[in-house]
C-alpha cells in the first residue's frame, strides 16, 4: 500500500488523473459485485472492473495485455452470464437464507482470515530485483518482446497450462454430455408421423394460445367452438410451472347472447 | 516515415477534430446507407424504394430518425430499469470505437498538417477491434435480459451463442493476415498489400472473414438474432423512440466498420486499384480516401445483396457450419499459411513449396472425396411401409404414375 503511494506521486498528471478517477470506480464496482443480489448484476459489474483494469494495464504501457485482457475477459464473463441464465433462473435473487446452520460464521472467519494473510503478506512484499523498466522490455516492440518471451523462455509452463485448460474444457464437456437413448426423430420422420399417425387432429399445427382479442398471451388456453379450454394449445413447460390461467374468464358469453336474441 | 510516427506528431486540436469528423462521418454514413439498402432491395425486388423526401428520397432516413425520437418512450414493467437504459448505450458506443484504428487514407495535409486520416495507431490494432466488438454483444446480451420477456431473451442468447462462434471463426481467419504482414497494426498491414492484396495472397481467409463478418454484424442470413418470423423483433422487440434507434444506428455503424476492417485487412485498404497506383497522388493525397470508400461501399453492395438474396438460416444449420465447417477449415489453413511462410522465410526452393502445396491439395481432395461418400451413403432411405393413405395426397415429384386415369383417393 505504502509502496503504492510512492508509485502514484511518480506518476506523470494525466496518468494520476486517470488512475484517481477510474480507481474508484473499479472498487465501487468491485463491491457492488459481492454485495448485489442479482447474480447478472454481479456478471455486469465484473466485467467493468475487467475493463477498468485493462485501462490501467494499457496506461502502463503494456498494450497488448490489456487489450488481451478485454478480449479474454469480456467472454469469459459472457459465459458466466450465460451459466447463471441456465443454472441460475432468469430473474433469480440470492436467497440470504442460510441453507446449513452454522455456516455464516465460518465463512466471516475464513474470509478475514484469508484476507488480513493476504494484506500482511502484500504489504511486506519487495521485488527480488531492481525494475529494469518497460521501455527496455519492450525495446523490440510490446508484441515481438512479448512472443519472444513466451515461446522461447517460458514455452514449457506456456504449453502446460493449455494443456490444462484444454484438459479441464474437455472434462467439462464430457462430464455435461448427455447420451441420447434414441435417436432424435428427424423432421422427415416427424412429419411422416403427423401424417400417418392415429389421427390427423394436429396434421395442421397445435391451436395458437390466447382468446381472441381479450387475453391473446402465451398463458391463456385457446377456447374450441364448444367453449372447452384446448389443452394442446398452451406450452407443456408453462403447464409444468403452474403459471397457466384459466381462459374463462375471457369468454364472450353476453356478447354471444345478445346476438343470439338479436 | 510511418503511419504511426506521422499520428505521433498530432497535436491535441487535430486529433480532438480527427474525433469528431469520426463520429459525424460514421452518423452520415449509418444516414445514407439506409438510405441506399432500402433503394438496392428496393431495385432487387421491382420496386422503387423511398423517393420522396429530398432529392432521390436522400433524406428519408433523417425523416425516419426525427420520427423514431419523437416517438413515446417505454420501460416495460418487468424490465431490469438500469440495465435496459444502459444496454443500447453500450451497443451504440462500442460501435463507433473501433473506428479508431481504421486507416481511411494516405498521408494527406490537413489544416497545414500532414497527417493520415486515422485517429490513432496501436500496434496491436486489430486485436483492439475484437475486444471492441465483444464489448458490442454485451449491449445486445443485457438488452434481451434486461426487457423481462421471453422473445428478447430469446433473442439475445442467440445472439450471444452466434457471436461468440462466429468471433472464433472471424480470429482465426485474421492469424494468417498476421503471420504474412508480420503486424497487426492496421496501418502495417496495409502497406504490406503494398504489391498484392491479402484478398488473393491468403483467398481462404478471405472468404472466411466474409462469411463470419455477416454473422457477427446480424445481418441476413444469418440474422438469427432479430428473426422476426420467430422472435418478433428478438433482443430489441421492448425498446422504443431513442433506445430503438441506437441499437439501428449500431447495427448500422457496425456493418460500416466490419466492411472497413475487411478492406483494410484484404482489398489494402486505402491503396487503389492495381495498374492504378498512380491516382493514389491525385488532389495532394486525398483520392485515396475515395478508394478507401468505394471498396467500403462495395462491401456493404454485398451485405445488401445477402439480405435481397438469401433465407435465413435455421439455428442449428448455423451453429453446425459455424463450428464443424469454418473453424476446422480455418485451423488447417492457418497450418498451410504458417507452413508456406516459413519456407519463403527460409529460402526454400520453388520445387519444395510447389510440393508442399500439391500434397495439400491432394489431402483436400481425398478428404471431400471420403466426405462425399459418407453423405451419399446417408442419403439413401429405408423404404416407406405404409399402407396407401385414405386422403388425397399430392403426387411425388418426378414419380410415373401407375393408375394413371383412376382418382387416387
Amino acid at each position: 500500500m505504502i509502496n503504492l503511494a510512492i508509485e502514484v506521486g511518480k506518476t506523470t498528471t494525466p496518468e494520476a488523473v486517470m488512475f484517481w478517477f477510474l480507481a474508484p470506480l473499479a472498487i465501487v464496482a468491485a463491491l457492488g459485485m459481492l454485495l448485489s443480489k442479482k447474480a447478472v448484476h454481479s456478471a455486469i459489474l465484473l466485467a467493468w472492473v475487467m475493463i477498468t483494469l485493462a485501462i490501467f494495464y494499457i496506461a502502463q504501457d503494456a498494450l497488448f495485455l490489456g487489450i488481451v485482457q478485454v478480449v479474454v475477459y469480456t467472454g469469459a464473463v459472457m459465459m458466466l452470464f450465460l451459466f447463471i441464465l441456465m443454472l441460475v433462473g432468469v430473474d433469480s435473487a440470492d436467497s440470504l437464507k442460510e441453507t446449513i446452520p452454522g455456516l455464516r460464521p465460518i465463512a466471516i472467519t475464513a474470509a478475514v482470515g484469508f484476507g488480513g494473510l493476504m494484506v500482511s503478506l502484500l504489504g511486506r512484499a519487495t521485488l527480488g530485483s531492481d525494475m529494469v523498466g518497460l521501455t527496455d522490455a519492450n525495446a523490440a516492440g510490446n508484441v515481438p518482446a512479448l512472443a519472444q518471451l513466451l515461446f522461447s523462455t517460458y514455452v514449457w509452463p506456456f504449453e502446460v497450462v493449455s494443456a490444462l485448460l484444454i484438459t479441464a474444457a474437455l472434462g467439462a464437456m464430457v462430464l455435461a454430455h448427455n447420451h441420447r437413448l434414441v435417436a432424435r426423430p428427424t423432421q422427415r420422420e416427424l412429419s411422416i408421423k403427423r401424417f400417418r399417425g392415429e389421427s390427423l387432429g394436429s396434421a395442421a399445427g397445435l391451436p395458437n394460445p390466447g382468446v381472441y382479442a381479450l387475453h391473446n398471451a402465451v398463458d391463456v388456453p385457446a377456447l374450441l367452438p364448444d367453449g372447452t379450454a384446448s389443452e394442446a394449445s398452451v406450452s407443456a413447460m408453462l403447464k409444468a410451472r403452474g403459471d397457466v390461467i384459466d381462459s374463462k374468464p375471457f369468454q364472450l358469453i353476453e356478447l354471444a347472447n345478445e346476438e343470439g336474441e338479436k | 516515415m510511418t503511419t504511426a510516427q506521422l499520428l505521433g506528431q498530432d497535436p491535441g486540436w487535430l486529433i480532438a477534430v480527427k474525433g469528431v469528423l469520426v463520429f459525424a462521418l460514421c452518423v452520415v454514413l449509418t444516414l445514407l446507407s439506409v438510405w441506399g439498402e432500402r433503394r438496392i432491395v428496393a431495385r432487387m425486388q421491382m420496386r422503387l424504394g423511398p423517393n420522396r423526401v429530398g432529392p432521390f428520397g436522400l433524406v428519408q432516413a433523417l425523416a425516419d430518425g426525427v420520427k423514431l425520437a419523437l416517438k413515446e418512450d417505454l420501460i416495460p414493467a418487468a424490465a431490469d430499469k438500469i440495465v435496459f437504459v444502459i444496454a443500447p448505450i453500450i451497443s451504440a458506443t462500442a460501435c463507433f470505437m473501433s473506428f479508431a484504428v481504421i486507416p481511411m487514407s494516405g498521408p494527406v495535409t490537413l489544416v497545414g498538417h500532414k497527417t493520415a486520416m486515422q485517429l490513432t495507431d496501436l500496434p496491436v490494432g486489430v486485436l483492439y477491434i475484437l475486444a471492441i466488438a465483444s464489448i458490442g454483444v454485451y449491449g445486445i446480451v443485457l438488452a434481451g435480459w434486461s426487457s423481462g420477456s421471453t422473445y428478447p431473451l430469446l433473442g439475445g442468447l442467440r445472439s450471444s451463442a452466434q457471436v461468440i462462434s462466429y468471433e472464433v471463426a472471424m480470429g482465426l481467419s485474421l492469424v494468417a493476415v498476421f503471420i504474412y504482414s508480420g503486424s497487426m497494426s492496421t496501418s502495417e498491414i496495409v502497406a504490406a498489400q503494398q504489391k498484392w492484396w491479402f484478398a488473393v495472397v491468403l483467398f481462404p481467409s478471405f472468404v472466411i472473414y466474409a462469411i463470419s463478418m455477416v454473422g457477427e454484424t446480424n445481418r441476413a442470413p444469418f440474422d438469427l438474432a432479430e428473426a422476426e418470423g420467430e422472435l418478433v423483433g428478438g433482443f430489441h422487440t421492448e425498446y422504443s423512440s431513442l433506445k430503438f434507434a441506437l441499437f439501428f444506428l449500431a447495427e448500422y455503424v457496425n456493418i460500416v466498420a466490419v466492411s472497413a476492417l475487411a478492406t483494410t485487412l484484404f482489398l489494402g485498404g486505402y491503396h487503389a486499384l492495381p495498374g492504378l497506383g498512380f491516382t493514389e497522388q491525385w488532389l495532394g493525397g486525398w483520392f485515396t480516401l475515395i478508394w478507401f470508400f468505394a471498396k467500403v461501399i462495395f462491401f456493404f453492395f454485398i451485405f445488401v445483396w445477402l439480405r435481397g438474396t438469401l433465407p435465413r438460416m435455421r439455428y442449428d444449420q448455423f451453429m453446425k457450419f459455424g463450428w464443424k465447417v469454418l473453424i476446422p477449415v480455418s485451423l488447417f489453413w492457418i497450418m498451410v499459411v504458417a507452413t508456406l511462410r516459413v519456407m519463403s522465410l527460409n529460402g526454400a526452393s520453388r520445387v519444395t513449396v510447389l510440393g508442399f502445396a500439391s500434397v495439400v491439395v491432394l489431402i483436400v481432395l481425398g478428404i471431400n472425396v471420403a466426405f462425399d461418400s459418407v453423405k451419399k451413403r446417408a442419403r439413401i432411405l429405408p423404404e416407406d411401409n405404409f399402407d396407401a393413405p385414405t386422403f388425397a395426397v399430392p403426387q411425388m415429384p418426378g414419380a410415373e404414375s401407375a393408375q394413371l386415369g383412376e382418382p387416387r383417393v
